[in-house]
């Protein structure tokens, strides 16, 4: 994987997959590790997107990294006009990997087919999250300690929801079952159930969350992004559609996780919090090492 | 079938040397022509449309003098013409006879679909990945890997 840019998860075969999860579990052991002090990591971030920033930032951090960057496209040439193509080649003459955040679909194959460093895609729009699907894979293995056979449940938003469409796809090398919980206007696309029906796998698709839950390994629960929606009385129709409370958890299975990839408004009641099935900021902090881990192998050092 | 073939010699006039693209859809005669930017050469171009096919009803035909195609060049037009012929005139005679093929990746021609793919906001060649599925024809974005049908391509 070394020099390698990581822009959908299919750039990586399942084996290099597993080598990051593989990679990322000694992170998890030992966090901070002096061992990319002669790099310069760049976070471009031309939308903000705290979470993931941080999460990059404090994962180049505890190997040693210097961090350059920006964190909004105000405060980049962007605002002068600047094209992406010349931002990508002048932080590229600064940097030895640049991690990337934009608003535009496609920005971030863009980059790295221009940029002479090699570029981890943070976003591209409503396109790919690929460290997310890894972070989210890191965590399924961690919590059921495998990733083959599972019952997995995506809850709320599947039909613009990009992180559910890349973990769909992911998960489709492990034979999973998919049960896909989702008011009818908010479906999964045919396009990620295509990926599905190819490798023979199963889903199973419901309006209704409470009679899902025993059945299923993962409850995947996921936001409804106000931001996707044009029709604000389509989001107002849909936004309530799911509310996971700590009683709705009675019949789930001793191993089951519930995962999300925040950040929450209502989907999971602040009652779940404390029951320890709830993982969703476990899986928070995973991002970190798996982030750890993609640094330290695209850079060589691991 | 031999009055027919005069027929269509009388509506198009036969060319001594060059290529002639036959069995092109009445309706997409015209963006074969751009597509395979036909108004900027210099040699004799000659077109017919809304022609009687026995196959297709009715039909395009364009005749180039002086050009042979090199097949990448010809096959993009198989997404407006899938079904068109191409055939090699030396000296009037037929020399060569093929049937365009639908290539497996297209490039410049097309304008993603997708107004937020970084094709529609920068300057950048597109690029698709033709995904030739059953019966439907799609293109798939190399950059947003957004997909549109092939009724749906807008040409560039």
């Amino acid at each position: 994987m070394k020099n390698r840019s990581l822009i959908s998860i299919t750039d990586f075969s399942k084996e290099e997959q597993i080598r990051i999860l593989d990679i990322a579990e000694g992170f998890e052991q030992q966090p901070t590790q002096n061992i990319l002090g002669n790099y310069v990591v760049a976070t471009l971030f031309f939308e903000p997107s705290t979470r993931t920033r941080l999460s990059f930032e404090s994962a180049a951090s505890r190997l040693g990294a210097k961090v350059i960057g920006f964190s909004s496209a105000a405060s980049s040439s962007v605002s002068k006009g600047e094209s992406l193509n010349d931002t990508i080649l002048t932080v590229s003459n600064y940097s030895d990997i640049i991690v990337m955040r934009h608003p535009v679909d496609g920005s971030a194959r863009y980059a790295s087919e221009v940029s002479p460093v090699p570029v981890i895609n943070a976003g591209d729009g409503a396109n790919q999250h690929p460290t997310q699907t890894l972070l989210d894979m890191y965590s399924i293995r961690k919590t059921q300690g495998t990733l083959d056979n599972l019952n997995i449940a995506f809850v709320g938003d599947l039909k613009y929801g990009r992180t559910v469409h890349s973990l769909t796809m992911a998960l489709t090398q492990y034979n999973t079952t998919f049960h896909l919980v989702s008011p009818t206007e908010l479906k999964l696309p045919s396009y990620v159930k295509r990926h599905i029906k190819d490798n023979n796998l199963s889903y199973y698709q419901y309006t209704d969350l409470l009679a899902v839950i025993p059945h299923v390994d993962i409850i995947y629960m996921t936001r409804i992004q106000k931001e996707r929606f044009s029709d604000s009385l389509e989001y107002e129709r849909v936004k309530n559609a799911y509310n996971l409370s700590n009683s709705m958890l009675a019949g789930s299975r001793s191993n089951m996780a519930i995962m999300h990839p925040l950040p929450r408004v209502n989907e999971i009641a602040a009652d779940v919090d404390s029951n320890p099935k709830a993982y969703y900021f476990q899986q928070a902090l995973n991002g970190v090492f798996v982030r750890q881990a993609l640094l330290a192998a695209i850079l060589g050092v691991k | 079938m031999e009055n027919n073939e005069q027929r269509k010699e009388l509506k198009v006039s036969a060319i001594e040397n060059g290529t002639v693209i036959d069995h092109i859809p009445a309706n997409s005669l015209f963006k074969v022509i751009k597509i395979l930017s036909l108004e900027n050469l210099e040699e004799q171009v000659l077109f017919g449309t809304n022609l009687e096919s026995k196959k297709y009803g009715r039909k395009g035909i364009v005749k180039v003098s002086n050009k042979f195609f090199e097949s990448d060049e010809v096959n993009k037009i198989a997404l407006v013409a899938p079904h068109a012929s191409l055939i090699e005139i030396r000296d009037y005679k037929v020399v060569h006879k093929s049937v365009v093929e639908i290539p497996n990746h297209i490039q410049k021609i097309v304008r993603c679909f997708n107004p937020n793919c970084i094709t529609n906001h920068e300057q950048i060649t597109t690029s698709f990945d033709v995904i030739k599925d059953e019966e439907t024809l799609k293109l798939r974005c190399h950059y947003c890997e957004k997909t549109t049908l092939r009724e749906n391509a807008v040409f560039l």
